[in-house]
């Protein structure tokens, strides 16, 4: 009951303030004047009556805040009013509301978005079992490079090794689905029959693959995904069974994966076959698949790398395949490190910068309160005065503090969550799982409290100092002190703002730079206004190699008689698209030579290949229409490999062997062309071969156009699709791209790193000029006395002027230096980004320092002006 | 010149409201006034106190409180004895004069 009517008593209140504090001015009103009447009644003047009744009752205010101050409402009224008066504060000084908060939006997102996204990225585990069990089986050639793995070299590592549970091999398929619905192509993989198993996954409904599907003439069966299971086939529990046809074959799905199921392999895969490995067409040690495995718990990488390695020796010293570098590497990796390999410098690049992005953040907020805890030290000395208790201070600007921290914090989680979409927008095509990246909570509420934390712990300064100080002396003015120590603080935090910003901004300097000499280098073909499309051919009816040639050869001409092509050719293996085939090249012996062999790119052509690329002739003749497959055998090597193998010397007419076993008879070289660059700008490897299509041991069932345009090479896309098409409706295009879009995409990743650093080298220099305009204006604001009586005594303006300046360079000097020097670390352990910089490239430090020296006198210029028209007789006379 | 001392013992102001009260309802000066004057000026009352009493007596339901025109026709602020607060007041005073005898026999037996 009666706490019911604390409620109900309390809520009137509330609802009502004015009603109550009517009634409480009344009550004492009332109380007064009977006290006054009962006192003239007893004869007393009622002067001196007012007087005494004054005098019993004391201050008729406090009383009635003593009255009203009973019950739990009064603490929410104050709450509510420290509220108010807070956002009031903040409005009075826009300025400092707008920068703190952006500082602590852009601190607290931008660390939110990119830690949510590297996390994800490189520390997460993958979502399989005991996923650090997983490993990838990598070969590393002589010069560095990794190959794919073969069929054969799978075998073998099989039988020999002894650090796995098991293993699988696994490659690209795209099967184009049709039957009753409308035809669509779909991603898919040839995988061996224990891939699920390496990944731990077991399927949903139905069954696993076997090893008795996996077998050549094995059953046609299929294992799908959830996606697929719900989009085409509408989530039929009796799926299990149900036949589909796949390039005109019959499948039957025999297994659905779990939901939750997500192929790091190749994230895009809806679809599964047994791999079903034909080993009789001598492609058993053609590099083109990957390999993986789990290992035996236990047994560690280094472990299982050096089993492997032996492994993988004694079968090389067996069988002798030509198409591997005798002095071929193994390397067991975890699954996790290889599929992160790519991206691990950029991202931990990243990272390191928007810690420091945060750091400057905090740096900012907290010169921020501690310039404006001086600047409010008055106006505590006066509330401390009128009789704020210190309690009741430090309340107000822990309220204030709070505020700004939960506003900065909203901001922040917006920032966050723009930042996460942005990044997986911007992300590199190589970035390992991004598609569902999300904001990580725990990392969010980390920044957030860092700089609540900050802001709180700095927030009551001014309310401290205002208790314990003497208000006297702060009432009559802060010009008359100096404030020595802090402003020496303040100090030191601009110059480690100014030598942090300075850090990514050489960092920036540096990949930009990078990525302009990235784009400088010679490519070897002329990339502009050129389209390029990779067509297929799928199903039976292209059993024979004869029809496949012939429909990419009724492709091309369909192609060529687009109105806006200038001519149209194809290749086997495009350049920047992704494309890798390598083979070994053996070259017989010379007189002055013993026989040898090297790795090197093979394009299978169409003739006029080479003139469309506009791929330079070094010497002899390109390959021409006369090159068919009846004709001799010849072949095209590039500039880098005929320097390898026969130095100066010509190797027209010489002869070459390009990949191993049976059938593989050699072609006679009858030109040098220009180097090209296949995997991408920054990959200095560029040995190859070009034979025609037609003269090649069998017909590649993959193949890209490229198509040289008059005009805009994309305005073609809906023609060129159109004459496709018209040859044969069911062979899908696979990738339609302009070359300069390849090209710009094979150096995403240094951009996507270069976009980031450029955004947060960006927001440090933004914030150090705001540090030290800050700490300028508060020192001008303080001295302003000072600056008056100097003026006074006969200093001139540019003296002044000179005065306040020279405060603000010496901070943006002294930064600079420590920066410079941070700078040379920083940009060594970034030097995997860089591309044709040295780490240490002066021009890059030189227009840094110069850039910051620039806006430091930017941010200096406006209190500096400020004081030199300092008015001495104005200043002089308010005091 | 010492002053005799005339603060209300402490913890029985509200009792004394109480039992002021359970005579007819009263404003707030009335109440102080007849403390007062039953006391024979040993207790006057503090307005601050009294005033604040009253919303903490009203709050936990032993006084209600009603706005009516006092004798001199101001608006005035007038408090009753709830159920509740007669019950409080029964209690309040078998403390106290349980509490004051005891207090009594301790001095009798010191002197």
């Amino acid at each position: 009951m009666s706490l019911w009517r604390q409620i109900r008593y309390g809520l009137r209140a509330l609802s009502n303030r004015a009603a109550a504090d009517r009634d409480a001015i009344d009550e004492v009103a009332h109380y007064v004047e009977l006290t006054v009447a009962s006192l003239v009644a007893r004869g007393i003047p009622p002067e001196e009556a007012r007087r005494m009744a004054q005098m019993e009752i004391g201050n008729a205010t406090v009383l009635r805040e003593e009255v009203r101050s009973q019950g739990w409402e009064s603490s929410v009224e104050a709450l509510h009013a420290d509220l108010r008066y807070a956002l009031r504060r903040l409005r009075a000084a826009p300025a400092f509301t707008a920068v703190t908060l952006l500082t602590l939006s852009l601190g607290i997102g931008g660390t939110t978005a990119i830690f949510s996204a590297v996390n994800r990225v490189l520390f997460e585990s993958l979502p399989y079992p005991n996923a650090n069990r997983i490993a990838m089986i990598a070969e590393v050639a002589s010069s560095g490079a990794r190959n794919p793995g073969t069929f054969g070299m799978y075998e073998g590592l099989r039988e020999r090794s002894r650090s796995f549970e098991s293993m699988a091999v696994l490659k690209p398929w795209q099967p184009t689905i049709t039957g009753t619905e409308q035809s669509e192509r779909l991603h898919g993989q040839r995988v061996s029959a224990s891939y699920f198993h390496v990944l731990g996954v077991r399927p949903a409904l139905g069954r696993d693959l076997l090893a008795g599907d996996d077998v050549r003439q094995g059953p046609p069966v299929v294992v799908i995904s959830d996606a697929l299971w719900r989009r085409r086939f509408a989530a039929d529990a009796s799926i299990v069974g149900r036949r589909v046809s796949l390039d005109d074959d019959l499948y039957e799905i025999v297994g659905v994966l779990p939901r939750q199921f997500e192929n790091v392999l190749a994230p895009d895969a809806e679809l599964w076959a047994p791999l079903q490995y034909d080993m009789s067409n001598q492609r058993a040690w053609g590099h083109h698949l990957r390999t993986i495995g789990r290992l035996d718990a236990g047994v560690s990488m280094d472990q299982a790398t050096r089993d492997v390695s032996a492994a993988g020796r004694a079968v090389l010293d067996q069988q002798h395949p030509v198409t591997y570098d005798p002095n071929t590497r193994f390397a067991v990796v975890s699954l996790r490190e290889e599929l992160t390999r790519a991206v691990k410098p950029a991202m931990l690049a990243i990272l390191a910068a928007v810690i420091v992005v945060l750091v400057i953040a905090c740096v900012n907020v907290t010169n921020l309160l501690l310039a404006r805890g001086v600047e409010r030290r008055a106006e505590f000395a006066l509330r401390a005065a009128l009789g704020a208790g210190g309690g009741r201070l430090v309340r107000q600007l822990l309220t204030e503090s709070l505020v700004l921290a939960i506003l900065g914090g909203a901001a922040g989680m917006f920032i966050a969550a723009a930042g996460v979409r942005a990044l997986v927008a911007l992300s590199p095509p190589g970035l390992p799982r991004a598609a569902d990246i999300g904001v990580d909570a725990p990392m969010f509420l980390f920044a957030l409290g860092i700089t609540t934390l900050i802001g709180v712990s700095l927030g009551v300064v001014p309310a401290l100092q205002a208790v314990r100080s003497d208000p006297q002396r702060d009432l009559q003015g802060g010009s008359r002190r100096t404030a020595g120590r802090r402003r020496t603080a303040r100090s030191a935090l601009v110059v480690a703002e100014v030598a942090l910003a300075l850090i990514l901004l050489v960092t920036s300097g540096l990949l930009l730079r990078s990525l302009r000499h990235l784009f400088a280098v010679p490519i070897g073909f002329d990339s502009s206004h050129l389209l390029t499309v990779q067509v297929q051919v799928s199903g039976r009816r292209f059993g024979a190699d004869s029809t496949t040639h012939r429909f990419f050869d009724q492709t091309l001409h369909a192609v060529r008689d687009v109105p806006g092509v200038t001519s149209a050719a194809f290749t086997s293996q495009l350049p920047m698209s992704g494309d890798l085939d390598e083979y070994g090249t053996a070259f017989e012996a010379t007189v002055t030579q013993p026989a040898a062999s090297y790795s090197a790119y093979r394009y299978a052509v169409s003739p006029r290949y080479l003139e469309t690329m506009g791929i330079r002739l070094v010497r002899g003749r390109l390959l021409d229409e006369g090159d068919r497959a009846d004709a001799p055998r010849v072949a095209l090597i590039s500039e880098s490999l005929a320097r390898l193998r026969f130095g100066s010397e010509s190797p027209i007419g010489r002869s070459v062997t390009i990949g191993g076993g049976p059938g593989s008879a050699p072609f006679m070289i009858v030109g040098v062309v220009g180097d090209v660059r296949q995997v991408s700008l920054a990959l200095v490897q560029t040995e190859a071969v070009y034979t025609t299509a037609t003269q090649w041991r069998w017909a590649d069932n993959a193949i890209s156009l490229v198509i040289r345009t008059r005009g805009n090479a994309e305005a073609l896309i809906p023609a060129v699709r159109q004459a496709i098409r018209s040859v044969d409706r069911d062979q899908p295009i696979v990738r339609v791209a302009t070359m300069d879009d390849l090209v710009a995409r094979s150096a995403a990743e240094r951009r996507f790193a270069l976009t980031l650093f450029e955004a947060f080298a960006f927001a440090a220099l933004v914030l150090a000029a705001a540090g030290i305009y800050g700490v300028l204006a508060t020192s001008v604001a303080e001295r302003t006395r000072e600056i008056g009586v100097r003026s006074a005594l006969g200093a001139s303006q540019l003296s002044i002027l000179a005065l306040v300046a020279r405060q603000g360079m010496t901070l943006a000097l002294a930064g600079s230096t420590i920066g410079l020097i941070g700078a040379l670390g920083a940009s060594r352990a970034i030097s995997a980004l860089l591309f044709g910089v040295s780490p240490l490239d002066p021009a890059t430090y030189a227009g840094v320092v110069a850039l910051m020296l620039a806006v430091a006198s930017a941010a200096t210029w406006i209190p500096a002006w400020r004081a030199a028209r300092v008015d001495p007789a104005t200043t002089l006379r308010s005091e | 010149m010492d002053e005799p001392n005339t603060d209300v013992i402490q913890g029985t102001l509200d009792m004394l409201i109480l039992k002021t009260l359970s005579l007819e309802p009263m404003h707030g000066f009335g109440i102080a006034r007849r403390i007062e004057q039953i006391s024979r000026g040993v207790f006057k009352v503090n307005p601050g106190s009294l005033l604040t009493a009253f919303q903490r007596l009203e709050r936990a339901g032993w006084l209600d409180s009603e706005w009516r025109q006092s004798e001199n026709a101001r608006r005035a602020k007038f408090y009753s004895l709830t159920r509740a607060g007669r019950k409080q007041l029964d209690v309040e005073t078998e403390d106290w004069t349980r509490r004051s005898a005891a207090v009594a026999r301790l001095l009798r037996a010191e002197a």
